[in-house]
């Protein structure tokens, strides 16, 4: 069976043929291998490479440390604590179930939260340490460090968390931070790579939100080895960022948790302000809220307790509360008709106890009148009708520009959430706004501070304060950013008649030293401490003339949302003035009896710098205030009263 | 029986065979498998285990069966090329019905020693048989239709069994391997022609018909053609393979970042680093001379194989050397054209680099034929 031997060479002819095709093919398609390495790797090998880089390097961002808030005298009133924080790492732990009973048994930790940890762990990549509890004490990190190696997987870790440790006192002041939310990030324009970090805490509201861009800093980040899963391999360097800059407030931490703690048990509010320089010595708002509960993440029960409760604690009533001012307005009025020359300077207006004014009766708040009464006795006694009278002569548009000059129905540029601009209304306002002529009418209500007129205790310190020195005096609220000094709130004079101020202070005096003045029972004795004021009671009801026949309701047999606001604002001393204090008791009653007391109370704090001597206050009040100051002094935090860091 | 037709008296006998042995392809072999322990030992970042110590064993195990294999004489693995071929057809049913299943496909059997992947082993025998074939069939025959049909039957019956586990690659690799054997035995060129065209057009009816009423392919299978065509149209999903070898690959450079410096590898943005991919790493840590060395080692071992073929007078000794070199280069030009975007990843691991018992013993086995071919060649 053998093959001719022409059949083996045929044969093997083809197949060499055949073979070189099939070998030239294979070196061609080799070639194209060859080709594309070189395209890859040679031309395009720096776009690979940066691809490389960017698989494997992730920035991370280090948070920087948020700068403090200081009070005037450098105590703390917003601090960085050390956060101890236990994490664990599911991959390390082993059994998870058993190492967090292991540590619940050491440490007490809420169900709440360990479930909540228990769900991230699973959801998380194995080798990414996940939060089980904040804010341990040390005693419970010495407990966890001790039993090291009975929890596999769980450490101890410090971060910083803020803490306000005057709590209440100064809430309405420095606000609070929180972690920054969707809400924030789609209202706000700024581009921080720091916001997007989750939980990163931004000021929400007061100073800490006002300032936010001092207090932040600027972030620092160290770039870092990741694999494809996202475990970190290593860190390859790390720039530091900058802390946030210090701030130092105005505020006098003594004399604000004093106010806060005299105004205890009512809605209220108070400003202190420096006629030196415009400096805010106090603004206590009651009542008031705890911002610690914020940071830590306030509980919903909390939180409907503080929206749902009628005294509002988380409104600033001294900055944003906005309340017709009454009498305290009849200084504006006068000053006005002065002025403007409308009103001689010892021109008497008949009270007989109502004015009519085409044919509508506005009364007097003594019913039968005051008689012949000039400009020192009508604020003193605070006869109305005087004021209706001369606010005819000098018409509504150049009281409101007196408003304004004084400080009030315009907004004072002050870091703190939500400043009330209040309202100086004229003819221009009611026609553009309301779509309304003005009345005479409107100008009669105006003229006692009542119908559309509207101020803050803010702006009305800022009125007396303007009222006391003849200067413009701006509030200020930041003392020294990063130690740099501010601008001085005390500014230029406001070109007004000494005369004229001269006899509006002389009237002021009076109030509160003349026997026959509103505030006669709030007066200080010491001789160089004595206080000059104005009180004020605003209605927030119509009084009809039904009830007026049959006698006005006292304000005690009234609900409380419908008795009046008691206002009052003071200066002292009356020589060389040196404070302005305005008060707010929503629906106290009376300014002479509700507000002026707490007034007082205020400035002879911040004149004494503490507790004023007893022989400051009428004899016959001593006991009862001596009880007072007691019950403060218990209630004023420990450390309040003397602790100093400057 | 061509082999009776040759004067065998000078074929070597006995123990002198070693010196016939085509010593330049052991060498090749071995470097490149070198090579691969290199890379084995890299991608376990700098350890032995788990890869680089079996992967030695086996290459061990496989150059001793490549030298039992060059012992034989070539026309007794002719005689049962049939044989083998039935054997690993009724390997390949085996693992139809009693494979085990991992990775998502049906190929391993457990022959309680080893753990056997018939599929290898069919890229052989099925070379093995056809040309067998061709070696028995008359020359005139060669371009007879029904003698062209019988061995395109050979081929696609275990083409279809491999198909179904699923195991594109070897498919591929089977019916490209076996079809190159018929085209080297002389079959017509008009065959191929025919085959070729009619696959051309396949490929122009499947892109045209997509979003007609007549779409010839699912969806989904044109999203996968998508990928494939543009990783970075989906880098997170079915791309992301491939994305990250080219950034493996691309990112080597000239010289590559390092032994054991490759970020792609080491931080496991590669998949599969230590089977299909090692290229990769090799190309991430050696850069372009090293990938291009390899490549050239490749083509050494081709051009090797091409020219033992070419000065053997004997039918099935050619064609079987020529087929199992076909084999090898497809192994590693899919291999590497998968990897550096130029095809579909189908799963076919780089040969004698990428870590596996079946396909290196296969291979060496198959080397040993090429030997064996090249030992007993007539003279």
């Amino acid at each position: 069976m053998k093959r001719p031997p022409k059949d083996i060479i045929a044969s093997s002819r083809t197949i060499s043929r055949r073979a070189l095709v099939v070998g030239a093919s294979q070196i061609a398609i080799m070639a194209v291998l060859g080709w594309r390495m070189r395209s890859m790797q040679v031309e395009h090998a720096d776009e690979f490479r940066l691809l490389a880089e960017e698989n494997r390097i992730n920035i991370r961002l280090l948070p920087p440390s948020r700068g403090l808030v200081f009070d005037r005298n450098g105590i703390a009133i917003a601090d960085n604590e050390q956060n101890y924080r236990v994490v664990m790492v599911r991959e390390d732990a082993g059994d998870v179930g058993e190492v967090l009973a292991r540590l619940t048994e050491i440490v007490d930790i809420a169900p709440d939260d360990l479930a909540r940890a228990m769900e991230e762990m699973q959801r998380r990549s194995p080798f990414v340490p996940v939060t089980i509890a904040e804010r341990l004490t040390w005693e419970d990190v010495a407990k966890i460090n001790l039993n090291t190696p009975a929890l596999p997987g769980i450490s101890a870790e410090v971060g910083q968390s803020r803490v306000y440790p005057w709590g209440a006192d100064l809430a309405h002041v420095v606000g609070y931070v929180g972690p920054v939310s969707d809400y924030d990030l789609s209202r706000i324009d700024d581009q921080d790579p720091l916001l997007q970090i989750p939980k990163f805490q931004i000021g929400k509201t007061g100073a800490e939100n006002k300032l936010e861009h001092t207090l932040r800093g600027s972030a620092g980040h160290r770039r870092i080895e990741v694999n494809a899963v996202g475990r970190v391999m290593r860190e390859l360097d790390r720039q530091e960022g900058d802390a946030g800059k210090d701030v130092q407030l105005t505020i006098d931490n003594r004399l604000q948790t004093y106010a806060q703690a005299r105004l205890d048990g009512e809605s209220a509010g108070v400003v202190v302000i420096d006629l030196e320089n415009g400096d805010l010595r106090a603004i206590a708002s009651a009542p008031s809220f705890d911002p610690n509960l914020f940071v830590r993440g306030i509980s919903v029960t909390d939180w409907t307790g503080l929206n749902e409760d009628k005294y509002r604690p988380l409104s600033a009533k001294a900055v944003q509360g906005t309340y017709p001012p009454g009498s305290t307005f009849k200084m504006v009025t006068a000053l006005a008709a002065m002025e403007d020359g409308v009103l001689a300077a010892d021109e008497t207006v008949y009270c007989p106890g109502y004015t009519d004014v085409y044919g509508i009766r506005f009364h007097c708040w003594k019913n039968g009148g005051h008689g012949n009464i000039d400009l020192h006795d009508s604020l003193k006694q605070s006869c109305d009708c005087y004021y209706y009278e001369i606010a005819q002569r000098v018409g509504i548009d150049k009281m409101a520009a007196m408003a304004r000059k004084l400080g009030l129905g315009i907004r004072h540029d002050l870091p703190l959430s939500a400043v009330a601009s209040g309202l100086a209304p004229d003819k221009e306002w009611k026609s553009s706004v309301r779509g309304e002529d003005w009345r005479i009418g409107d100008t009669v209500n105006a003229s006692i501070g009542q119908g559309y007129v509207l101020a803050s205790p803010l702006q009305l310190a800022v009125m007396t304060a303007r009222i006391a020195t003849g200067h413009e005096i701006t509030p200020r609220l930041v003392r020294l950013i990063d130690g740099v000094e501010q601008p001085s709130g005390r500014g230029e004079s406001l070109g007004l008649n000494e005369n004229t101020l001269r006899r509006v202070r002389a009237a002021m005096v009076d109030v509160c030293n003349n026997r026959r003045g509103t505030a006669y029972g709030t007066r200080i004795l010491t001789q160089g401490y004595e206080m000059a004021g104005k009180s004020g009671t605003s209605q927030v009801r119509r009084i009809t003339a039904e009830e007026r026949a049959a006698g006005v309701t006292r304000n005690e047999d009234l609900p409380w949302e419908r008795r009046d606001h008691a206002l009052f604002v003071s200066y002292a001393p009356i020589e060389n003035p040196r404070y302005a204090v305005a008060v707010i008791v929503e629906h106290g009653g009376g300014g002479s009896s509700a507000a002026a007391p707490i007034a007082r109370d205020v400035i002879l704090q911040a004149q004494y710098g503490g507790a004023p001597p007893l022989d400051a206050y009428p004899a016959n009040q001593r006991s009862a205030i001596e009880q007072q100051q007691r019950r403060i002094e218990a209630r004023i935090p420990m450390g309040a009263k003397a602790q100093s860091r400057a | 029986m061509s082999y009776l037709a040759h004067n065998t008296q000078h074929v070597p006998t006995g123990l002198r065979k070693i010196w016939y042995i085509n010593w330049p392809l052991v060498m090749l072999l071995s470097a490149v498998a070198s090579a691969g322990f290199l890379m084995l030992y890299s991608v376990a970042g700098g350890s032995v285990t788990p890869w680089m110590e079996p992967q030695i064993k086996r290459f061990g195990l496989g150059m001793v069966l490549m030298f039992i294999v060059a012992m034989v004489p070539i026309w007794f693995w002719r005689n049962m090329a049939f044989v083998a071929y039935a054997g690993s057809l009724v390997l390949l049913l085996g693992v139809e019905f009693f494979g085990e299943v991992r990775m998502g496909a049906q190929r391993w059997i457990d022959l309680k020693f080893m753990v056997l992947q018939p599929s290898e082993l069919t890229k052989i025998t099925v070379v093995m048989f056809i040309a067998a074939y061709y070696d028995w069939l008359p020359l005139e025959k060669t371009s007879r239709p029904l003698w062209v049909a019988l061995p395109v039957i050979f081929i696609l019956v275990p083409t279809m069994l491999v198909l179904k586990q699923p195991d594109l690659g070897t498919a591929l690799l089977l019916l490209v391997g076996g079809a190159t054997v018929m085209f080297l035995a002389g079959v017509h060129w008009a065959y191929f022609a025919t085959v070729v065209s009619a696959g051309i057009g396949g490929v122009v009816a499947v892109f045209e018909s997509r979003g007609t009423s007549w779409q010839l392919l699912k969806d989904y299978q044109y999203r996968r053609i998508d990928t494939f065509i543009d990783p970075s149209n989906d880098p997170l999903g079915a791309g992301y393979h491939i994305t990250q070898a080219k950034i493996a690959l691309g990112s080597g450079g000239w010289t590559g970042r390092g032994f054991m410096q490759g970020t792609q590898s080491r931080l496991n943005f590669l998949p599969e680093k230590h089977t299909d991919f090692i290229f990769t790493t090799l190309a991430e840590e050696f850069g372009f001379v090293g990938a291009s060395t390899l490549l050239l080692l490749y083509l050494l071992i081709v051009v090797f194989c091409i020219a033992s073929a070419l000065g053997n007078r004997d039918r099935f000794a050619a064609l079987v050397t020529l087929g199992i070199a076909m084999t090898f280069f497809l192994f590693f030009a899919v291999n590497m054209s998968m990897v550096m975007g130029l095809a579909p990843v189908v799963g076919v691991p780089l040969p004698l680099v990428s870590y596996g018992g079946s396909a290196m013993l296969v291979l060496l086995v198959a080397f040993g034929l090429v030997q064996s071919a090249h030992v007993h060649r007539p003279r």
